[in-house]
Parts: structure tokens; sequence; C-alpha cells
């Protein structure tokens, strides 16, 4: 199980992570026009989420299995809320209140084509989703929605991005969320990941920086037979 | 076969008494089982589902032959035991129940063979696992909107222990809305059936007690209205009763 105890409450996290598709400006223009196209038809309406099971979860420092058979893994750096409490049909204004404060994720993901309906072997193996390095408390972060984020692999910077390219802000995206499923104290909602990712293959580290929240670092393995 | 239930300030462990409507709780109480408050029947861990697992419900949908089985996977918060309420939005034009069989895993399985499959089961109950279609998009499918809403999983009544079912490839399962019989369908009729099931999802991730797999349902889904009791019966997991609430009830 994963534990990152912190200072506020709940001073643990849940288990439960939820991450928001193409809530990144960079995920949904990757696509272009297939969003209109079949089989989507059109752009996502409410916030599309996923769930990255209890075997998935990791701290940093972990190493990171890629299965057999597989070269590469998508590194999905993302910012991480982790909620503080009982988030139900909230308002913007007040959906930050909810936030008990931040960590990293790293959404990793077997690389796949279509995001209609893919296999959840794709994004629930096990360990594929660290998290950390620690959870700061919302005081400490200014504005979750101007964050940068940074990732480095074998030390070389691959990929930057930043929280204010969200298409839902946090705020919104709490709101969005909650009016269908209520968050709960320790869950964790990943608020979207920029696309292209950088991929990764066996034998490569893995740093995650966002400002004010650390590094996260993992390092990928082949997977022992 | 035992519950969960709140009763009297705690959560107890409760077994059927014979001959009565009533439960017997661990510490010797008597009680009438609509005087408790009924949880899902063991601590949940992941909560893995099934779409479109029967030949005659995939059918219905219009889906063709799969490859794979369609698997999703929903939260903690969607949650909720017997006799508990899920609300139906007031913008809602399809919402349906779904009986299912949910078989719980009671050992750890990672790259568990087909063989040796059902050696890790610990017990199955009944699931009825809500949708509603008007929310359903073409991303990720299906989408947590339509799919993992707040009290929309109703887990129980029982956990009824694998060696108190003799063959879980052969239960019937129907689905009463006010007393009405709406669906009926048997477990032999899997597409995927539960050794397949925990050897295809435990080649990827591994399982570990309290994780549950909704095998999927069949045929005779339809839409339900508040104020509806809708009950699911499985041959030898009991009768799972829940009802459909408005708006209002949740301060909506």
């Amino acid at each position: 199980m994963c534990t990152i105890p912190f200072e506020v409450a709940p001073f643990g996290l849940s288990g439960a992570v939820y991450g928001a598709l193409l809530n990144h400006r960079s995920a949904l223009a990757e696509l272009g026009s297939k969003v209109a196209e079949p089989p989507y038809n059109a752009a996502p309406r409410a916030p599309v989420l996923y769930v990255k099971p209890r075997n998935t979860l990791a701290l940093s420092g972990d190493a990171v299995a890629i299965p057999a058979g597989m070269t590469e893994l998508e590194i999905g750096a993302c910012l991480g809320l982790v909620i503080g409490r009982p988030a139900c049909n909230v308002s913007i204004t007040e959906a930050l209140d909810r936030i008990a404060g931040y960590l990293i994720v790293n959404d990793v993901s077997v690389p796949h084509e279509s995001f209609y309906r893919p296999s959840i072997r794709y994004k629930a193996r096990d360990g594929f989703c660290p998290l950390g390095p620690a959870v700061v408390a919302r005081s400490a972060i200014a504005d979750p929605d101007a964050l940068a984020i940074r990732t480095y692999v074998d030390g070389a910077l691959v990929q930057v991005s930043s929280t204010a390219e969200l298409l839902r802000s946090t705020a919104r995206l709490l709101a969005d969320v909650t009016e269908f499923m209520t968050l709960a104290p320790g869950d964790v909602l990943a608020v979207g990941v920029a696309r292209p990712c950088p991929r990764v293959r066996a034998g490569q580290s893995v740093d995650i920086v966002v400002d004010g929240l650390g590094t996260l670092s993992n390092r990928f393995v082949a997977a022992a037979e | 076969m035992r519950a969960r239930v709140a009763f009297s300030g705690a959560i107890h462990t409760a077994t059927p008494c014979n001959g009565t409507n009533g439960l017997r709780l661990a510490d010797g109480r008597l009680v009438a089982e609509t005087d408790v408050v009924w949880l899902p029947p063991f601590e949940t861990g992941t909560v893995i589902a099934l779409g479109l697992n029967y030949a005659d419900h995939a059918k219905e949908l219009a889906f063709n032959e799969q490859q794979e089985p369609l698997v999703f996977l929903k939260g903690p918060g969607t949650l909720i035991g017997h006799r508990g309420t899920t609300r139906r939005p007031a913008d809602a034009k399809f919402m349906h129940y779904e009986c299912e069989l949910a078989v719980i895993i009671g050992r750890r399985a990672k790259n568990v063979a087909r063989a040796a499959a059902m050696e890790h089961v610990a017990g199955y109950c009944i699931a009825n696992d809500y949708a509603i279609r008007d929310y359903l998009e073409n991303w990720y499918r299906p989408n947590l909107r339509v799919k993992n809403r707040d009290g929309g999983t109703v887990l129980g009544p029982w956990f009824v222990e694998s060696s108190e079912v003799a063959n879980p490839s052969n239960l019937e399962l129907r689905t009463f809305v006010n007393g009405k019989m709406t669906q009926q369908g048997n477990t032999r009729d899997l597409i995927f059936d539960i050794p397949y099931l925990i050897e295809y999802l435990s080649a990827f991730m591994t399982l570990a007690p309290g994780d549950v797999i909704l095998t999927g349902t069949p045929d005779g889904v339809v839409n339900v209205m508040p104020g509806d009791e809708i009950a699911c019966e499985i041959d030898g997991l009991g009768r799972l009763v829940n009802t459909i609430a408005a708006d209002g009830a949740f301060g909506r």
C-alpha cells in the first residue's frame, strides 16, 4: 500500500486515485480533427476520468517494471490534488477549500492509439502510478493553476508544461467532477497530462519536477521473467 | 454467509437467523433486518467491472464480437449496501440497473493460470451496477459519469463463502422492479467466465484480497424512476434491494 503521511488532515491518502483525460490543452490538440470523427464524434463534454487502482500506486524511488515484450512506456507528468474534506457538488468558488494539498503524479501508460474504449491493461499495471515525493499543504502553493511541470529522462529535459494550460482549471475540474461523484478525504485527482508524452525504456530514470512540490524520481527497469 | 451492518453505534458482522427475517449480531443480539444499516459486506479494494459479458446483453446493445473482455474500474465512493438509495438526476432519461454476480478475491493473485484461478476466490455477493446512459461519451468508455456515480453500485446483502456456492457457473439471476420480473439470466452464459477473468486480469495487475470482479449483466435492463424498488436475486446469494430517489432527497 502506498503511504505518504502528511501534516494536514486527513494525514494520509485513501488509495483512490483518479485521472482526468484530455484536460491539458496539448492533449486535445494532439488529436486535432480526429476529435470530431468516429468513433469519438465530439470533444468530451463532462470530465472524462479513469481510475488508477491500488496495485498501480508507487512511491518516489521505486522502480517501475516495463512489462515483458514492451519496449517503451509513456510518462504522464501531472499535478495531483489531494482531497481534504468531502467534496460533493461543490461550486467553483468553494472547490479549492476542499483540497488538503498537492503532489506529483506520474500516470504511466502503455502507449495506445485509441481513447475510445482502451483496455485497462494500458494504465492499470502494477507500479504504473508513482506519487510523491510528499504531499505539500495547500497553504504552501499560491496558485495551483500556475505551476510549471518539468520532466527529465536521464537528466535531460524532455517536456515542459504548465497547469495554466489546463482546459478545466483545478477549481472548475473539482466542481464538474463532484457534480457526479463525491471525492473523499485522501482521494487523489490527477488534473491532466500534457501530450505527446515522453517515452522511456528500461534502464532510464525519470524525474518530474513541479514548482514547490519537489521531485518525483523513478527508475524504469525490465520486468523480471 | 455474513453481512456487515451498522447498529447501535457500531459496525457488526451479522448472520441470518434461520426461520426469521432477523439477523444475529456477533455479540449475540437478534435484530430485525430493517433496524440495521446494511453496508457492502466486505472491505472492498479495487472494483473491477465487466461490460457486455453476456451474449444476449451484448446483442441488446448492438455490440460486435469481442477479442478481449471489456473491463472498467470503479472507485470506492460509488459503493452502497443492501436497502440503500440511489439518486436519479432530474435530467436523466435512461437510468437502468444491472444485476451481476460479484466475485470477491481472497488471495493475492499474480499471473494465475486458469486451472488455479478459483483457489483465489473468497466468495460471492450480488451487485447492482447502475448506469445512466444519457451521460455516455465516446471517451474511455464507459466514462465514470455513467458508471461511477455516488450510490450507483449496490453490493450485498451477504458475503457468501465460495465453499457455500457449489457451482458459480450455473446461477440464475433475476431482477424485479416493484415486484415485476424484468431481467433473467444465468451465469452459465458469461462470455468470459470467472477463471478466464482471473487469469486475464492477474496477467497484468496483481489482485489482492477484497478486490471484486463484477462479472456483467444479462439482457433485460429497463429504465427506473424515483420511488421504484429494485430487487436483484441470485441463486444462493439472497436478494439485494434498493430504491431510487429524486434529486430533492439529496438537496439538489
